[in-house]
């Protein structure tokens, strides 16, 4: 069955190829590429991912600039139409910027790039990105970033906890994040923006595979595979 | 006409980079610096018919991050 999905690259980008390359092999059919400076996405998409990397330099803010790029307007009425939005790291932060998700990212507490596997916890296992685990379930992605550190006031916080919207977190401390929390999912729950980054762990030889049940998940959810 | 905006962390948020700039003071023997918080200025060339509203629009849509931080607009004499 068909699996229309795409990945925008903004300049700057640099996990646009490895998030194309885990969403083809998940799915078995290859994502559409799509440029920042598109104004339209192509038609009937299922599922959009805006990839890791350092778009327009992190100029500004992370995510700042490629958030109000005339592609992300289009993104942003997929994803209040209900389409699947994934964004990992650089991706989740053009997610706050651009207000699809609540809450900013701030530079790490500890000032230095983490570049590490991170150990998670799966918060939410009913999302459509996240069904494929067991709740609780400890898990390992890759993380490398230097403003990962989640920011929401208490009350933004309480509501996504209550809400069932922290869909990750860490299983310790890792760059400062608010209540650890690695992952957040919007209201709807068909969007989800994360720092560590699932696309590389794909396969064993990237050193875990637990990354490809997301795609998985999303996958099942979206065409029933 | 010069117009200057200052953006700035909102008191509460956590600004890593400012206590890093502390701790440099410190290590070069400057006593007395109870707190440091590191901002962003930008300055903007603009029409006489830009107004107030619009710098206000530039804030909120752009150059701020109103989850985290506070702007101020200053006019600069040319």
């Amino acid at each position: 069955m068909a699996f229309r999905s795409a990945v925008i690259t903004f300049p700057g980008s640099n996990c646009d190829r490895d998030m194309a390359d885990a969403l083809e092999k998940v799915s078995g059919q290859a994502p559409h590429r799509v440029w920042h400076g598109d104004a339209d996405l192509p038609e009937g998409l299922d599922f959009i991912a805006l990839p890791g990397g350092f778009s327009y330099g992190d100029y500004l803010r992370c995510g700042a600039i490629a958030s109000r790029s005339p592609v992300m307007q289009a993104v942003i009425a997929a994803a209040n139409r209900g389409v699947p939005v994934l964004g990992v790291c650089n991706g989740f932060q053009v997610l706050t910027e651009s207000g699809l998700l609540p809450g900013a990212l701030l530079r790490n507490s500890g000032i230095r790039f983490v570049c590490r596997d991170a150990p998670l916890m799966v918060e939410n296992a009913q999302s459509l990105f996240t069904a494929g685990y067991a709740q609780g379930e400890r898990i390992s992605f890759p993380v490398a970033h230097h403003d990962g550190n989640y920011y929401a006031d208490a009350e933004t916080l309480d509501r996504l906890e209550g809400e069932g919207r922290v869909a990750l977190r860490y299983a310790e401390d890792l760059n400062g994040s608010a209540r650890r929390i690695a992952g957040v999912l919007n209201a709807a729950g068909n969007v989800l923006g994360m720092m560590p980054h699932p696309e590389r762990a794909i396969e064993p030889e990237q050193g875990g595979s637990d990354g490809r049940r997301l795609f998985e998940s999303a996958l099942r959810g979206l065409v029933g595979a | 006409m010069k117009v200057r905006v200052s953006v700035s962390l909102k008191n509460g948020v956590l600004d890593p980079q400012g206590r890093a700039i502390q701790h440099s003071l410190e290590g070069l023997g400057f006593g007395g610096v109870k707190d440091v918080r590191a901002g962003r200025l930008i300055e903007l060339e603009v029409d006489e018919s830009v107004s107030d509203a619009d710098l206000d629009e530039m804030c909120k849509k752009l150059l701020a991050n109103m989850v985290i931080e506070n702007y101020r607009i200053e006019r600069v004499a040319a």
